[in-house]
């Protein structure tokens, strides 16, 4: 029974081409965009993820002032004499790397190009793991004396030299001439979503004497030794801080001391919100194939009574013909959410691409809108025949 | 065969449909026997309750009270599945609008009765083209109802029903939507397969001409026999 039932519900899906062409539609939208949606969501997160990994592990970055926004109190910028005494001080401070951030055109020849000019010490490369492609790091004797020397990132060598090496060039920043000295090796957009290799870097006295002409810090980047307490060496920083900055124990701090795990979890959790949104919206869309299947199954609901009046007055069982309408609504369904795993997963991979995204295969959301997708074609493909294949066969005969 | 161990047997079968003030009583108490091998046409006007009768013969229907006997089984007694076999196995049905299954070739839809009975493929494609060929149309097997001819559709109805080698053919207005002349020769597939297979034939029709190819006729008038006769018979 199960064979000859199997034969009819094939022969019943390849007759009505359009009908099931229209029912698996619905569900291969739906699926797809579910699939394809939440894949992405999961590949930016994990980007993410890499890209704050990629920014050095066991670092705290120090910033004046407490919040972001509308009013927020700017703290007073760090000096470089914070920086001795947090090098004397913090036992567990491996690293500490000053930062003073301005945005300047470099040009070189005929080309420019805007970007940011960062001033710091050597150990900005080592705490923020970047590599030298070529040339090299600064000399003790560069840091002390501010010499223009610069190393460039991958954007700035590819807009102001193409392919050419830069090392021993030299560009033009503002109004001084500086001489690049090395590479930086690429690493990519940011979690934020900027371009790390669009930068030039310079001793921090450079920049400060040349650029920003103020003895301010901006930022501080302390990498924390291995095995030590990333907590602990937070805490002691920031009553190392306060003491400085004379701060009453009443008064809140006017400093921010964040860690790369915190960044990484506040980060991360944004991507998760929107790869919900993003699944939502698609769920939605799922939802709308689902309600085109239904009526599809409702629009034809008079044909196909009147087929189940002949096949019960040509002595079909009800459990046959429902049978068969199941078999047939599992068969569009399910083949409906396997072509619509493999659009999600074609589209995932090539917009993974597009976007610099890695391609993360979740078993469990492609299990789960194919069950969901199979039970909405289930439903109302079973629901509407099991009404009919009750009616008496004469009544869903001269069903109009 | 004797009046005793007739195939069909009814005793005062009703139907009403609808209840209350509503209610519209299609038959009021029919009594009716019918032998094996023959051949009766149904007549009456609209509205007399011939298709109703003919609907509860081939349990499409059940009756409101009454009792049917089909070769001595109370058909009221069977369940829903037991009716289903009966239609299965013994009965076979021609429609006045075809109902056929569209977009279905003609091969497949005389086929569908016997996937039900569960034939294996290949006594299956035998046994629908020998049907069709038996209707005149072989060499038409692969077309759709939309490609056939209303009397050519009719014909692969009729191979439908018979394909199954029922004891009954039970046919409504058979000849209701085709012409004078296509109608005729319908009659005369139905007459032979009376004539020559034995076949029990019950037809509804309201044309006199139709009804000539009968062996009996009984008319119906408002929910009742009102005459039953044997062609040839005097009036």
């Amino acid at each position: 029974m199960l064979w000859n039932t199997l034969l009819l519900a094939l022969r019943s899906i390849r007759r009505n081409l359009m009908r099931s062409f229209l029912t698996i539609l619905g569900i291969v939208i739906g699926v797809a965009a579910v699939i394809t949606m939440v894949t992405l969501g999961n590949g930016a997160t994990q980007s993410v993820s890499d890209q704050i990994s990629s920014m050095g592990s066991n670092l705290l970055i120090v910033m004046p002032g407490q919040r972001f926004g509308p009013g927020a109190e700017a703290g007073a910028p760090f000096k470089s004499a914070d920086i001795e005494v947090i090098r004397n001080q913090i036992t567990s401070a491996r690293l500490v790397a000053p930062i003073v951030s301005k945005s300047a055109t470099a040009v070189y020849q005929a080309n420019n190009w805007s970007t940011v000019v960062t001033g710091t010490s050597n150990d900005y490369f080592e705490a923020g793991n970047w590599e030298i492609a070529a040339g090299r790091t600064f000399t003790e004797a560069e840091e002390k004396s501010g010499k223009a020397v610069c190393v460039v990132g991958e954007t700035v060598r590819d807009k102001l030299f193409g392919r050419q090496n830069p090392v021993g060039s030299e560009i033009r920043i503002k109004q001084f001439a500086c001489e690049v000295i090395g590479l930086l090796k690429a690493k990519g957009q940011s979690s934020m979503g900027s371009d790390q290799d669009d930068s030039v870097v310079m001793p921090l006295r450079t920049v400060q004497r040349r650029l920003s002409g103020s003895q301010d810090i901006n930022r501080l980047t302390i990498s924390v030794k291995e095995g030590a307490s990333i907590d602990a060496a937070k805490e002691q920083l920031t009553r190392l801080l306060r003491e400085r900055r004379n701060i009453a124990e009443n008064e809140d701090d006017d400093f921010r001391v964040m860690d790369t795990r915190q960044i990484a979890e506040t980060l991360t959790s944004t991507t998760k919100i929107l790869t919900m949104l993003l699944g939502a919206v698609a769920a939605v869309s799922l939802l709308v194939g689902g309600i085109g299947i239904m009526n599809i199954m409702l629009v034809s609901v008079t044909e196909r009574t009147r087929e189940i009046g002949i096949r019960l007055a040509i002595g079909a069982l009800e459990r046959e013909v429902l049978l068969q309408f199941l078999i047939e609504a599992v068969v569009l369904s399910s083949l409906g959410g396997l072509i619509g795993i493999t659009i999600a997963t074609a589209a995932s991979i090539f917009l993974a691409g597009l976007m610099n995204v890695p391609y993360l295969f979740d078993p469990s959301i492609n299990l789960l809108s194919f069950f969901f997708a199979a039970a909405i074609g289930v439903i109302f493909g079973y629901f509407p025949a099991q009404r009919a294949a009750g009616l008496n066969p004469i009544d869903a005969l001269r069903h109009e | 065969m004797s009046e005793a161990v007739a195939l069909i047997r009814l005793s005062g079968i009703t139907k009403t449909y609808g209840s209350g003030q509503a209610a519209f009583q299609a038959l009021k108490g029919i009594d009716l026997a019918i032998d094996a091998g023959d051949f009766v046409a149904i007549m009456g006007p609209s509205g007399s309750g011939k298709s109703t009768a003919m609907n509860i013969l081939g349990c499409l229907d059940t009756p409101s009270s009454g009792s049917y006997e089909f070769e001595g089984v109370k058909v009221e007694q069977l369940s829903r599945n037991e009716r289903a076999l009966l239609r299965r196995n013994y009965l076979g049905f021609v429609f006045q609008g075809f109902n056929l299954l569209s977009r279905t070739t003609a091969l497949e839809n005389v086929e569908l009765p016997l996937i039900y009975r569960g034939e294996p493929a290949a006594a299956r494609h035998a046994a629908a083209r020998a049907a069709l060929r038996q209707v005149g149309l072989e060499g038409w097997e692969h077309h759709t109802p939309a490609e056939l001819s209303g009397g050519q559709q009719q014909r692969v109805a009729i191979a439908r029903a018979i394909v199954t080698r029922p004891a009954v053919l039970l046919a409504d207005e058979p000849t209701g939507n085709l012409d004078t002349h296509t109608g005729e020769e319908i009659m005369e597939l139905i007459s032979a397969l009376n004539r020559d297979q034995g076949i029990t034939v019950l037809m509804v029709t309201h044309e006199p001409d139709m009804a000539a190819h009968a062996k009996r006729v009984i008319r119906f008038v408002d929910g009742r026999v009102d005459s039953d006769r044997r062609n040839g018979e005097a009036d």
